[in-house]
């Protein structure tokens, strides 16, 4: 049981997709703007990420491994994870309109996205099970999640504020995201110390 | 070496089409039933995928056609009377007169009456020029000359002559992809093609905006005292004019006449001056 908690709070607090590895950036610069398309985009990204993962790491140990086609990793996950983000959306659209409408528009564009990618390719080369696998997904999910829905604030703030001409647009909101990136590097080695292991 | 090749190909080749055969089948079987207007409205519309009509382009009108009753047929500004007459055709409703627009440029400073602050050399558009201390000229509101709106512009109505963007009112459809585009927010729709309009977006005190260039609305408010429908109003040094009241005007171009910068202009067929 502690591992899955480590693993979990790991994903989302130390080793945060956007803040930390930075994958995933573009719809994190992207659609960071208004609070409810952020919130649309991260539920999409922890559906998706838990979809991949579900699909990849079935056929990483049990199609790929034993044929010693190890190396096929990247193209054959990218591949699946298309595919199925395609069909995915497919049977929204057909039984659950109402999901499909808030997902909707976001869950092509984050088919492949460099963020659902990571998450599987590390799943496997971290070596865990498939139960470990699902529980890292879910916590890369939240920590894009928490990222996008905490940058929202911030961009919501900036947007209010007076900034010098030369900084407006682009890049104070990227030093806004360098800032709150340095911010989630105060919780490194938090986890070694409060589960040692 | 070619069964190594082999050995890559053939499995992802599988999986691939693996992954299309389900596509396939899944998108045939669960198809969702599209209303048997659409495609027939869809041909309807023009499909410049403008958004005048306030939805996500031609679909999505086309769907809220189908789907919410009571949608106008008159939104399409580009297909004008002509596509609102055969929507309504379709539809099955009353024939409605579609309110056409133009667009206007709410700048004139033109290389004569303003200057640069620095000589810029990056990425040829307004967007980027803008980043750099809100673009190369002395006034960080005026027509940045790079013409994005240009680009934009489906019936190629718009064109930068001597720095500034003007309109071809003769060719714009007042679809309005412009006034989303221009970066400075200059270019504004207005009903009907014969208008006064203010050639100036300054919002800087009148001295200020003097030094930066001569066409500037320096907020002197004569245009408020001679209009006689009181639809021009000075809000933040400059002159705006409310289109709702600037109608059935008694005396047409007093405003214009009277502007002491010269930047209330007309605008008709034959483009924009003072008298």
């Amino acid at each position: 049981m502690t591992k899955f908690i480590v693993i979990l709070l790991s994903a989302v607090f130390i080793n945060n997709y956007v803040l930390s590895r930075f994958l995933g950036i573009c719809p994190f610069l992207g659609v960071s703007k208004k609070l409810d398309s952020a919130t649309g985009m991260s539920l999409a990204v922890i559906f998706v990420m838990l979809m991949a993962t579900a699909a990849t790491w079935p056929i990483q140990h049990f199609l790929l491994d034993p044929n010693g086609l190890g190396y096929l990793q990247t193209i054959v996950f990218i591949l699946v994870i298309a595919a199925l983000v395609q069909l995915v959306e497919i049977i929204l659209k057909r039984y659950i309109p109402s999901l499909h409408k808030s997902l909707g528009v976001y869950l092509p564009l984050i088919t492949t996205n460099c963020a659902v990618l990571g998450v599987t390719i590390m799943n496997i080369s971290e070596e865990y099970s498939f139960a470990e696998a699902m529980v890292n997904s879910l916590g890369s999910g939240l920590g894009f999640f928490l990222a996008m829905v905490m940058f929202s604030g911030v961009r919501s703030t900036i947007e209010g504020s007076d900034i010098p001409e030369s900084f407006k647009g682009l890049p104070v909101t990227l030093v806004a995201a360098s800032i709150t990136a340095l911010s989630f590097l105060g919780f490194s080695g938090v986890i070694e110390n409060l589960f040692p292991m | 070496m070619i069964n190594d090749i082999l050995t890559a190909v053939i499995p992802v080749v599988i999986i691939g089409i693996i992954c299309a055969a389900v596509l396939v089948i899944a998108s045939k079987l669960m198809a969702v039933k599209e209303d048997e207007r659409f495609p027939k409205i869809r041909e309807c519309l023009p499909g410049a995928n403008c958004g005048a009509c306030g939805f996500a382009g031609c679909d999505g009108y086309a769907k809220a056609l189908c789907e919410k009753e009571g949608t106008p047929t008159n939104l399409c500004v580009p297909g004008a009377d002509a596509v609102s007459k055969q929507l309504s055709e379709l539809m099955g409703v009353e024939f409605e007169d579609v309110i056409e627009q133009v667009a206007v440029v709410h700048c004139g400073g033109d290389c004569e009456k303003t200057s640069d602050k620095y000589d810029y050399a990056g990425i040829q558009s307004c967007s980027a020029a803008k980043l750099l201390y809100g673009g190369k000229g002395s006034c960080t509101y005026g027509c940045l000359g790079f013409g994005d709106c240009a680009s934009v512009c489906p019936k190629k109505a718009i064109s930068i002559v001597n720095g500034v963007a003007k309109v071809d009112t003769k060719e714009c459809i007042g679809c309005g992809l412009c006034t989303k585009t221009c970066p400075q927010k200059l270019i504004t729709l207005v009903a009907d093609v014969e208008k006064v309009v203010v050639t100036c977006s300054n919002k800087d005190k009148g001295a200020v905006t003097r030094k930066v260039c001569t066409n500037g609305c320096i907020g002197c408010k004569k245009c408020e005292r001679v209009c006689p429908m009181g639809a021009i109003k000075v809000t933040d040094n400059c002159a705006v004019i409310d289109y709702e009241k600037c109608t059935d005007c008694t005396d047409f171009g007093v405003c214009a006449k009277n502007c002491t910068t010269g930047c209330i202009m007309i605008s008709d067929l034959s483009g924009m001056h003072r008298f």
